[in-house]
Order: C-alpha cells, then sequence, then structure tokens
C-alpha cells in the first residue's frame, strides 16, 4: 500500500508540473503576454472613455432634464442648436479665438526658438523661466490676469493712466471686441513657452554642417533661415500647431475663468456654450449636442491641415 | 569697429528679445506677488505705485490660512494629482510596453486607436461623464476625480513610454529569455529600469496635468473640504461680485508653488516630456 503510495507520488507531482510548464509556455506565447497586459487599461478606458462617448452620443438624441427620465426626440437637439443664434456666435467667437490664438503663438514661439539658440550664460535656467507660464495652473494665473484686467485697479489701467495715455482706462473685459482680445492674449501668454520650446528641440536637431555649407554657398541670415531652417523645422512646427489647435478650440477654463462667456456672449466658446447648456441650464441632451458639435468642426479643420500639408 | 559690429548684434539679436520675453512671460508673477504682499489701503491707493511695495505685510496670507480651507485643497490636490499619476503610470505601462515591444495581429490598430484617445478632450465628454460619476454614486468624492483624470492622463503616458520602450535594443530582452527569463521577468528586471527617465518625464508631466485639471473637478467636488486648489479659489475666494485681490493673489502664488518646486527639480525630464509627446496645451 505504502510502496503503491510512494510509486505514484512522483508521477502525480509530475502531472501539475506539466500543467504548469505548459501554462508558462502559454503566458511565454507574444499574443497571450500581450493581450494579458492589455486588458486591464484596455478596460480602464473602454469604460471610462468609450461608455461616456458612446453615452454622450446617445444623451445628444434625447430630452433629458436633470434627475428626469430621457425621451428620444431625435435630431430635435441639434435644430433646436441650428436655430439658435448664441451657438452660432459660440462657433464664430471659436474659430475666431483659435486662429489668432495659434498664429501669435507659433510667430511668438518661432522667434523664441530663435532668439534661445544662441549661446549664452544660464542658458537651462532661461528655459525654465520662461517655461513657467505653461506650468502654473491655467486657473490660477487666469485670476491674476482678471486682476491685471482689472479697470479700476489693475495693472494695464493703471500703467495707461501713469503714463498719460488715457484719462479713463477701457473696460477690458467689459467691451466685447477687448474681451475677445483678452481671452486671446491670456491664451498667448500660457502657450507660447510650449510653442518655443519644442521648436527649439527641432532647431537642435538640425546639424550645423548645413548651416556651414549654406552660409559658404553664400546664403545670408534670410536664405539660411528661409531655405534650410524652415523647411527642415516643418514637421516639428505642423505637429506643435495640430496639437495647440485642437486644445486651443476646445478650451474651456480660462474664458470660464476670465468672461464666464460675457459681455453678452462675446467670448463664449463651443466648450463653455455647452457646458453653460448641459450644466448651468440643466439640460443634458442639449448639451451633449453641443459638445459633440465640435467634432466635425474639428474634423474639417484637421482635414484641410494633412490635405494642405501633403501638397507640399 | 568689428567688436562694436558684434555688440550690436548681440544685444538686438540676443538680449533686447530675451527681455521682452521675460517681461512678458513673468510680469503676471511679479503682480501676484506684489498685490499679495501689501495692506488694502495701500493696495487699492489709486496714487500708489502698482508694482512697488511701500508696507509689506502677511495679512493676506493669514487670511487665506484662517478664513478659507485653502490648506486641505492644497492636501486635496496633492493627494489626487499623486494617486492619479500613479494610476496612470501604471496602466501606461501595460498599454504602452506591449504595443512598443511585442508583435501580436491588432497592434497597429491599437496603437491607431491609443493616439486618436489621446486627443478626445474632456470637454467632449464631460456631460455623459457627470452623468455616470453620479450613478455610479462618487459624485462629491475625490475618488470621483482620481478615477476620471487617469483616463486624460493614461493616453498621454502610453504615447510617451511607447517612445521610450522602442529605444531599448531587442537583442536585451532576447537574451534574458534565452537566459531563462519569463518575459515578465524580461521586463520588469531589464527593460523597464533602463526607462527610468521616461517613467520621470510622463510622471513629472502627468503631474503638472492633474494639478491644472479644472472641469472635472468643478464638475464633481462640490464641498468645500473636498475640493482641490483650483475650484476651490475660483468657487470660494471669488465671494458674488467683490474680489479679495490680495488674498486671491496669495492663493494663485501658494497655489503654483507646489507644481513650480517639483518641475524646477526635473525641469529636464519635463522638456523631454514636453518635446517627445508634444502635449496638450
Amino acid at each position: 500500500m505504502s510502496r503503491v503510495a510512494e510509486a505514484t507520488r512522483p508521477a502525480a507531482r509530475a502531472v501539475p508540473s506539466a500543467r504548469a510548464f505548459r501554462l508558462r509556455e502559454w503566458l511565454e506565447r507574444e499574443a497571450v503576454f500581450s493581450w494579458l497586459m492589455l486588458a486591464p487599461p484596455l478596460l480602464f478606458l473602454l469604460l471610462f472613455l468609450g461608455y461616456p462617448f458612446c453615452y454622450g452620443v446617445y444623451l445628444s438624441f434625447v430630452r433629458r432634464p436633470v434627475a428626469q427620465p430621457a425621451t428620444f426626440i431625435g435630431l430635435n437637439n441639434f435644430l433646436n442648436l441650428y436655430n439658435d443664434a448664441i451657438f452660432w456666435q459660440a462657433v464664430w467667437n471659436t474659430f475666431r479665438f483659435t486662429a489668432a490664438a495659434t498664429v501669435l503663438k507659433l510667430a511668438g514661439g518661432l522667434g523664441m526658438a530663435l532668439v534661445m539658440h544662441q549661446n549664452f550664460r544660464l542658458k537651462g535656467m532661461t528655459r525654465a523661466l520662461l517655461l513657467l507660464p505653461f506650468i502654473v495652473p491655467t486657473v490660477l494665473s487666469t485670476v491674476a490676469w482678471q486682476w491685471i484686467f482689472d479697470p479700476g485697479m489693475g495693472l494695464f489701467n493703471r500703467l495707461l493712466m501713469f503714463l498719460d495715455l488715457v484719462k479713463q482706462g477701457p473696460s477690458w473685459l467689459g467691451n466685447p471686441t477687448l474681451a475677445m482680445v483678452s481671452v486671446i492674449l491670456v491664451n498667448t501668454w500660457r502657450g507660447l513657452p510650449f510653442f518655443g520650446i519644442t521648436i527649439l528641440a527641432g532647431l537642435q536637431t538640425i546639424p550645423d554642417e548645413l548651416m556651414e555649407s549654406a552660409t559658404i554657398d553664400g546664403a545670408g541670415w534670410w536664405g539660411r533661415f528661409r531655405y534650410v531652417t524652415l523647411p527642415l523645422l516643418m514637421p516639428v512646427i505642423f505637429i506643435v500647431t495640430t496639437f495647440s489647435i485642437i486644445f486651443t478650440f476646445f478650451d474651456f477654463q480660462l474664458v470660464y475663468v476670465l468672461t464666464g462667456g460675457g459681455p453678452a456672449n462675446a467670448t463664449h466658446l463651443m466648450a463653455t456654450y455647452a457646458y453653460s447648456v448641459g450644466m448651468s441650464s440643466g439640460q443634458m441632451g442639449m448639451g451633449s449636442a453641443a459638445a459633440l458639435a465640435m467634432v466635425p468642426v474639428l474634423g474639417v479643420v484637421l482635414l484641410a491641415m494633412s490635405s494642405y500639408v501633403r501638397r507640399r | 569697429m568689428v567688436g562694436e559690429l558684434t555688440w550690436s548684434r548681440r544685444f538686438f539679436g540676443l538680449w533686447l528679445p530675451l527681455t521682452v520675453l521675460f517681461v512678458f512671460a513673468l510680469f503676471p508673477f511679479a503682480w501676484m506677488a506684489a498685490t499679495s504682499l501689501k495692506g488694502n489701503a495701500e493696495l487699492y491707493d489709486p496714487t500708489a505705485n502698482p508694482l512697488w511695495i511701500r508696507h509689506p505685510s502677511l495679512d493676506h496670507y493669514i487670511g487665506l490660512f484662517k478664513e478659507s480651507n485653502f490648506v486641505i485643497w492644497i492636501g486635496n490636490t496633492m493627494l489626487v494629482a499623486t494617486v492619479s499619476t500613479i494610476i496612470s503610470l501604471l496602466l501606461g505601462v501595460m498599454l504602452a510596453y506591449p504595443l512598443a515591444r511585442m508583435r501580436f495581429p491588432a497592434a497597429g490598430l491599437l496603437a491607431i486607436t491609443v493616439a486618436v484617445t489621446y486627443l478626445v478632450p474632456q470637454t467632449l465628454l464631460f456631460v455623459p461623464m457627470a452623468d455616470l460619476i453620479n450613478r455610479m454614486k462618487l459624485g462629491d468624492t475625490l475618488s470621483a476625480v482620481m478615477l476620471t483624470y487617469p483616463t486624460l492622463l493614461v493616453p498621454f503616458c502610453a504615447w510617451l513610454l511607447i517612445g521610450y520602450f522602442k529605444t531599448v535594443p531587442k537583442e536585451l530582452e532576447e537574451a534574458a529569455l534565452i537566459d531563462g527569463a519569463s518575459r515578465w521577468r524580461a521586463m520588469t528586471r531589464v527593460i523597464l529600469p533602463l526607462c527610468t527617465p521616461g517613467f520621470l518625464s510622463a510622471g513629472i508631466f502627468a503631474f503638472t496635468l492633474a494639478q491644472n485639471e479644472f472641469l472635472y473637478a468643478l464638475l464633481f467636488l462640490n464641498t468645500s473640504t473636498i475640493r482641490t486648489v483650483p475650484v476651490g479659489v475660483t468657487g470660494e475666494l471669488i465671494r458674488g461680485d467683490a474680489f479679495y485681490w490680495g488674498q486671491l493673489m496669495a492663493a494663485a502664488l501658494l497655489g503654483s508653488l507646489p507644481v513650480v518646486l517639483i518641475y524646477s527639480f526635473f525641469v529636464k525630464y519635463y522638456v523631454a516630456g514636453l518635446t517627445a509627446g508634444s502635449v496638450k496645451g
């Protein structure tokens, strides 16, 4: 009896170890290992990105006031938006804001990169300090800007009055045009260093030999910039600009804090408008529709950009 | 003559534009500091020099600590940013490692999906997200933002880490496998330790993004004691139409301090992350 038990024991031990070996072999297969690793993050993203996205699409087809059951109303939310003058103003504002801010950031950032691409002392420190506007939490710096724009005691108006340029400073955030200018200025202030530092990194990858041979061939400063630097920088500039357009287009915090979309909707962007409809007025369906309306608009912008680049 | 030429070139080509950039980038911070350190009498005196402090005072800082939950907001912000950064790094590695180093069906498609989700802005998702969080009974808890911030950070971390993982030669992994290591061991003992700069870059960046987040915090955090700095400052220090500028500027300055401190220690990695991923801004 005991001999039998002894005889079978090694075999019994061998069975699970063979199975364990097979399991291990299975786990070692590239596809199996990959999918086991991918499963948790993919499930997370499906639950918290995929599901809200699909649910948002569904919401845009229903009328759903807060804490009430939803009723399906087809395209009515979109039709209501189409007939809403404020929505179209927000669309127009978003385009103006994105275009102006992107051009300013690109021009300024390119300038910053070219200035920084020289040898001088404390360069690393300079770079770190110039990036500060981009690091500091947007809401906090925007509150500071609100105080800079303050009509009575703000920095701008006090400087204007100190220099005797005006008797009474303008209401920066109270005048529709000036409010848009202010919002663009603050977005430029925050985003310019991002362009500058990224383009600088692109500049540093251009080999010195190219510049030297261009100089030997008789190219001046402008010639080197136009025919060597700029073409080689195009890929970096394209990526930075695309990213910036997307995140400027969807900007929310800045306008929400600085003007709240006012005065009289003059600075409402599509994002702040969607927030005010979906959250402040509590019409979740309409809010979702307004948010989704940003997708095709942005798609058109990006398609135009990529076709432009492909042609070049 | 030649010396004069290089001097003027140096001045107009470097020092002058650099000064302009410095003033443009940093004057709001000087204004914050000057405002926060003045008493109200001097602050609202139209004849006083706005950028000069005659009678420095810490009243606004003391008021900020005594009259508001600012210290709690700072603690909440740090906690939320730390937890969501750790979650995002973990999930980011799990996403990036197979996509960068393994060959399996649908890998290419998945990589594109990650790139696309990286570009999906939260303004598109906040309405359904608010509903989802309410139905999970997580409204008004810090867990709500700890769970939702990683949706913004994971695609970014994965995107950045894919780049880092690809730079490690495949031979290293193969050598480890031939020596009898499992894929898991090869990953944790050989490849990941070589990518520490990548983790620092992604971590610092995720941390600053999490500190900066406003929309979800605004939606989900209503009770004063569970707010983060951005929603606390805009929601409570701006009281109706009356602005307490001294306290607000003190809060803006102090609220920026943690992230600036961390950034100053890791500038190199931050810039690496910034230029590698071309990041949300």
